[in-house]
C-alpha cells in the first residue's frame, strides 16, 4: 500500500494495477465460457440420439472444407498477435496492415460458414426445423459466427479509427489489446467446436 | 487519463448533456447514486404490481371453487407474480443497494463503467416494460403457433389478464413451448427474462472490476463490509448462471418462432434437458436473491449490537462457499421428474451439505448478537426477522433434500410456503432492514421510527398469517398452480386466514409508503452518523454529496469507522475516544468543502439510447413473419449500432482544461481523481 501511495493519482484506482476495461474484457470472457459450454452440451446430448429424421449433422459434414476455413480462423489469432506486437514496436503502418489481414481471415471463415450452412440446407436438406440435432447444430455455431461478425466489425473499427488518426493512440492501443483479447478468445472455442462437434462427430449407431 | 495528452476525434451524434438537475439528468446520468434510485424505485413500482397480483390469487383461492378468476387469468397471474418478483423486484433492488452502497463502502467515487451502469439500469427498465407490453401486444385469442393445432384457450378466458404469459415464472417445457402455449405471450416472457438478464450481466462485471480495482487505500479484501462481499459473490453468481439461463431462453425463442425443435418431445427433443438449464440457473439464482440481503443483515447487526461481527471471516467464507456449492444442488427442483437415482442421491446429499455453511451464518448472527448492548430500532427488527424467518424456511428447505419426502411435497403448497419464508421472510425483510438503515444516506433523514414499528408488526404478523398455515393446507395435500379446490378437501379455512394475512402484509406495505413518502420532507434530520456506524459510508454527509468522498478515505481495520470513534478499555468494551466528535466535525467540513477539485464521470445520453434500441428489436423478432416486425428489428439494430458508435467516441469525462496543468502536483490520496476507464 504505501508503494501503491508513492505513486500518482492515476493509479489509485486500479487496486489490483490491471486497467479497468482488460480486467472487465477477462470477466466478461469468462462468463463466455459458460454460454459457449451450454451450447457445445446441448449439441452433445442431441447429436448422438436414434430416432430422428435425417440427415444429422454428423452425417454431412464436410471435413476438408471445414478444415481450411478452421485454419483460417486459427491464423488470424497470429495476425492478431503480429498487430498488437507491431504496435509495441510503434510501427503503425504495420499494425494497420495486420489489423486488415486479422479482419480479412475472420471474414473469410464467415463467408465459409455462410457457405457451409446454404450447402447443408439446400443440397443435404437439414435445416434448423430438421431435428433436435441440426437445431442445435445451427445455435450453436450460429452464436460462434455471430461472435466472429462483432469481432470483425471491431476489427474493422479499430483499423478505421488508425486510418483517420494516422496513429493509434495510447488509449486504442488497449482497445486494440481489448479486440485481441475477444478475438483469441473466439478463436479458442472455433478450436474447441471444431474438435468436439467436427472431428469427433459421432451419429447414432446404424446412421450415416 | 491526461485529457490534453490525446484528443479523441469529435465525431458525435449528440452533444453533450449539461443538465446535473432535474429530468434530464435523471435521463443522462451515470452517477452510481442516482442509477441507484432509479432502481429502487422502479422496483418498488415492480414489488406493487407482483403484490396486487397476489392478492388476486389470495382472492381467488379464499374459498373453494372460487369464481373470481377464470383458470387462464390465475395461471397468468401465478406466472407474473413470480417473474415479477424475481426478476422486476428483489433482483433490481438489490441491484439499487449495490449501486448506491457499494461505491461508498470501498471509498470510490464511483463504478468501474458509470455509463455502462447507467445501460444496465435502462436495460432492465426497458426490459421490464417489455414484460408488461405483453397485455398491449398479446392477443389472448391467437390461433396456435404450429400449424394444425387448435389455440388451446377457452373462448371465456379471452381477457386482457389471462392474455399474460402463463407458464409459471420457470417456463416449464413442453407447455410453454409453441404447441401448448399459442400466441405470443410466452415469448414476452423468454424475451423479457433474456432482457432482464442481459442486464445483470453487464452489471455483474462492472461490479466485479469495481470491487477488484476501485478499494480505496488500504482496503484489503479481508477489509472489505460483509455486504460488499456478499456483493461480489452475488456478481460470480450472476456471471457464470446467467450465459446457462440465456442458452435456455434462446432455445424457447427460436422454438417459438424458428421452428427448431429442442423441447419438442415428438420430434425427440428433451423437454427435460429445459429443467437442468433452468434450473442449473435457477438455483445460483436463489442464492442471488438472499446473498445481497444477507451482505445487509450483517452490516445492520453489528451497528445495532454494538459488537463487531461475529466471526467476520467465516460469514465471508460462508458466503463463497453457498456459492460455489449453489451451482452443485440444482436437480433437487427435479427429484420427481424421473432421474436417476444416483442423481437423486448425489443432489439430496450435496442440497443437505450446502445447508452447512448456510447454518454457519445463522450461529454467526448470532453471536455477534449475544451480549451485546442491543437497540431495536425497526432496522435492527427486520434484521432479527430476517434470522428468525430464514431459520423456518431453511429448516422446511433441508426436508426437500430427503428424497421420498421430497416426492411428498412436490407441487403443494408446503413448497410455496418454503420458499416464501426464504424469499420473503429472508430476502424482503432483508431489504426492508437495509431500507431503514441506509434511508439517511438519501435523504439526510430519518425514517419514522414509530411507523416503522408499525410496518414491521404488520408485516411480521401478516406474512406470518399468509404463509405459515400454507406448510399444513401442503402436508395436508393441496396442489400448486391450481385455481380451484373443492369445498369437501377442508382446505377452506386456512385459505382465508391466508388471504387475511396477505392484505395485512398489503397494509403494512402502504405504511412503508407512507412513512417514506412522509420522512422524505419531514423526517429527522439525521446528521453524519445516525447509527454509530461502523462503516465507511457513513464518514461522509448525508444526504451524499455528488463526488461521494471530499477526500478519499484510507483504511486501516476492518471497520475503520469504528475505531476511529472507538478504542477498548482491558476487558474489551468499547470506550468512545475523546477525540471523536472532533473526527465526525473535520469528516463533515471535508465533506461538504473538498479540498481538491474533483472530476466526475459527464452524464450521456448513449447509454438510454443504447437501450432503447433492445426492446424494439424484441417487438420485432415477436412479429418477424410481419413487414412491421421486420423494419422493428432493423430500426432496433440501427438504434443500438449508432447508440454504440457515439459512445465510442465520447470521453468518458468532460476535458477539464484549467485542472490539467496541475495534475502531476496532486499527493496521492488526495481528493483529485479521475477515471481510469473509458467505458
Amino acid at each position: 500500500m504505501e508503494a501503491a501511495a508513492a505513486m500518482d493519482h492515476h493509479d489509485q484506482h486500479e487496486s489490483t494495477g490491471i486497467d479497468h476495461r482488460k480486467l472487465g474484457m477477462w470477466v466478461f470472457l469468462s462468463s463466455e465460457f459458460l454460454f459457449f459450454g451450454a451450447l457445445i452440451t446441448n449439441y452433445l446430448l442431441y447429436q448422438g440420439q436414434p430416432g430422428f429424421a435425417r440427415p444429422y449433422p454428423a452425417e454431412i459434414y464436410d471435413i476438408p472444407f471445414t478444415s481450411f476455413s478452421s485454419f483460417a480462423l486459427l491464423m488470424s489469432s497470429l495476425t492478431m498477435v503480429l498487430a498488437h506486437n507491431a504496435l509495441a514496436r510503434r510501427d503503425q503502418h504495420a499494425t494497420r496492415t495486420w489489423l486488415l489481414a486479422t479482419a480479412m481471415l475472420g471474414s473469410v471463415f464467415l463467408g465459409g460458414q455462410v457457405f457451409e450452412f446454404t450447402e447443408f440446407i439446400s443440397v443435404s436438406g437439414m435445416k434448423l426445423t430438421t431435428n433436435p440435432a441440426a437445431s442445435a447444430f445451427y445455435l450453436l455455431t450460429g452464436f460462434h459466427g455471430f461472435h466472429v461478425l462483432l469481432g470483425v466489425l471491431m476489427l474493422l473499427t479499430l483499423y478505421g479509427i488508425s486510418r483517420r488518426q494516422g496513429e493509434l493512440s495510447e488509449a486504442s492501443g488497449l482497445n486494440l489489446e481489448l479486440v485481441g483479447l475477444y478475438w483469441h478468445f473466439v478463436d479458442i472455442i472455433w478450436i474447441v467446436i471444431f474438435t468436439v462437434v467436427y472431428l469427433l462427430a459421432s451419429a447414432p449407431v446404424g446412421v450415416g | 487519463m491526461t485529457t490534453t495528452a490525446e484528443r479523441r476525434p469529435t465525431t458525435t451524434i449528440f452533444r453533450r448533456p449539461r443538465s446535473t438537475t432535474g429530468f434530464w439528468s435523471w435521463i443522462t446520468t451515470a452517477d452510481h447514486k442516482k442509477i441507484g434510485i432509479m432502481y429502487g424505485y422502479a422496483a418498488f413500482i415492480f414489488f406493487l404490481v407482483g403484490g396486487i397480483e397476489a392478492l388476486l390469487l389470495r382472492i381467488q383461492l379464499s374459498a373453494a371453487d372460487s369464481t373470481f378468476l377464470t383458470a387462464a387469468e390465475y395461471n397468468a397471474a401465478f406466472t407474473m407474480h413470480g417473474t415479477t418478483m424475481v426478476f422486476l423486484f428483489v433482483m433490481p433492488i438489490s441491484a439499487a443497494f449495490i449501486n448506491y452502497l457499494l461505491p461508498l463502502m470501498i471509498g470510490a467515487r464511483d463504478v468501474a463503467f458509470p455509463r455502462m451502469n447507467a445501460l444496465s439500469w435502462w436495460i432492465f427498465l426497458f426490459g421490464g416494460i417489455f414484460l408488461y407490453s405483453v397485455l398491449i401486444f398479446s392477443d389472448p385469442a391467437a390461433p396456435a403457433g404450429v400449424e394444425g393445432v387448435p389455440g388451446n384457450l377457452d373462448p371465456a378466458d379471452n381477457t386482457i389478464l389471462g392474455g399474460m404469459p402463463d407458464g409459471g415464472w420457470f417456463g416449464y417445457q413442453p407447455n410453454a413451448g409453441p404447441f401448448y402455449s399459442p400466441g405470443t405471450a410466452m415469448d414476452f416472457w423468454a424475451l423479457g427474462v433474456q432482457f432482464l438478464g442481459l442486464a445483470s450481466l453487464i452489471s455483474s462485471v462492472n461490479f466485479i472490476v469495481t470491487i477488484f480495482n476501485m478499494r480505496a487505500l488500504g482496503m484489503r479484501l479481508l477489509r472489505m463490509p460483509v455486504f460488499v462481499w456478499m456483493s461480489l459473490v452475488v456478481a460470480l453468481l450472476l456471471l457464470f448462471s446467467l450465459p446457462i439461463i440465456a442458452i435456455a431462453l434462446f432455445m424457447v425463442t427460436f422454438d417459438r418462432q424458428f421452428g427448431s425443435l429442442f423441447f419438442v418431445a415428438e420430434a425427440g427433443g428433451d423437454p427435460i434437458l429445459w429443467q437442468h438449464l433452468f434450473w442449473l440457473f435457477g438455483h445460483p439464482e436463489v442464492y442471488i436473491l438472499i446473498l445481497p440481503a444477507m451482505g445487509i443483515v450483517s452490516e445492520v447487526l453489528p451497528v445495532f449490537s454494538r459488537k463487531p461481527l461475529f466471526g467476520y471471516a467465516a460469514v465471508v467464507i460462508a458466503g463463497a462457499a453457498i456459492a460455489f456449492m449453489g451451482f452443485g444442488v440444482w436437480a433437487h427442483h427435479m427429484f420427481s421428474s424421473g432421474i436417476s437415482p444416483v442423481a437423486q442421491a448425489a443432489f439430496a446429499l450435496s442440497t443437505m451439505t450446502i445447508a452447512v455453511p448456510t447454518g454457519v451464518k445463522i450461529f454467526n448472527w448470532m453471536g455477534t448478537m449475544w451480549g451485546g448492548r442491543l437497540r431495536f430500532t425497526t432496522s435492527m427488527l427486520f434484521a432479527i426477522g430476517f434470522v428468525a424467518m430464514f431459520v423456518i424456511g431453511g429448516l422446511s428447505g433441508v426436508t426437500h433434500a430427503v428424497v421420498p419426502s421430497d416426492w411428498q411435497q412436490t407441487d403443494t403448497y408446503y413448497i410455496v410456503a418454503h420458499f416464501h419464508y426464504v424469499l420473503f421472510g429472508g430476502a424482503v425483510f432483508g431489504i426492508f432492514s437495509g431500507l431503514y438503515y441506509w434511508f439517511p444516506k438519501i435523504t439526510g433523514r430519518l425514517l419514522s421510527e414509530r411507523l416503522g414499528k408499525i410496518n414491521f408488526w404488520t408485516l411480521f404478523a401478516g406474512f406470518n398469517l399468509t404463509f405459515a398455515p400454507m406448510h399444513w393446507l401442503g402436508l395436508q395435500g393441496m396442489v400448486r398452480r391450481t385455481a380451484y379446490y373443492p369445498p369437501e378437501a377442508g382446505f377452506d379455512f386456512w385459505n382465508l386466514v391466508a388471504t387475511v394475512g396477505a392484505f395485512i402484509i398489503a397494509a403494512g406495505v402502504l405504511v412503508f409508503m407512507y412513512n417514506w413518502w412522509r420522512s422524505k420532507k419531514h423526517g429527522e434530520p439525521s446528521g453524519i452518523d445516525p447509527w454509530d456506524a461502523r462503516t465507511v459510508e457513513w464518514t461522509i454527509p448525508n444526504p451524499t454529496p455528488e463526488y461521494n468522498f471530499g477526500v478519499s478515505p484510507t483504511i486501516t481495520s476492518l471497520d475503520d469507522f469504528w475505531h476511529k470513534k472507538y478504542s477498548s478499555d482491558s476487558e474489551g468494551r468499547p470506550v468512545r475516544r475523546p477525540e471523536a466528535e472532533e473526527t465526525l466535525e473535520d469528516l463533515m467540513e471535508t465533506g461538504i468543502n473538498p479540498p481538491h477539485p474533483i472530476h466526475l464521470p459527464a452524464p450521456s445520453y448513449y447509454p438510454i439510447l443504447f437501450a432503447a434500441g433492445i426492446p424494439l428489436v424484441g417487438w420485432g423478432i415477436i412479429f418477424h413473419t410481419s413487414l412491421v416486425g421486420k423494419l422493428l428489428i432493423l430500426v432496433g439494430v440501427l438504434v443500438v449500432a449508432s447508440a454504440a458508435f457515439g459512445w465510442s467516441m465520447e470521453p468518458l469525462e468532460e476535458p477539464h482544461e484549467e485542472h490539467d496543468e496541475d495534475h502531476s502536483d496532486q499527493p496521492s490520496g488526495s481528493g483529485y481523481s479521475s477515471y481510469g476507464s473509458d467505458a
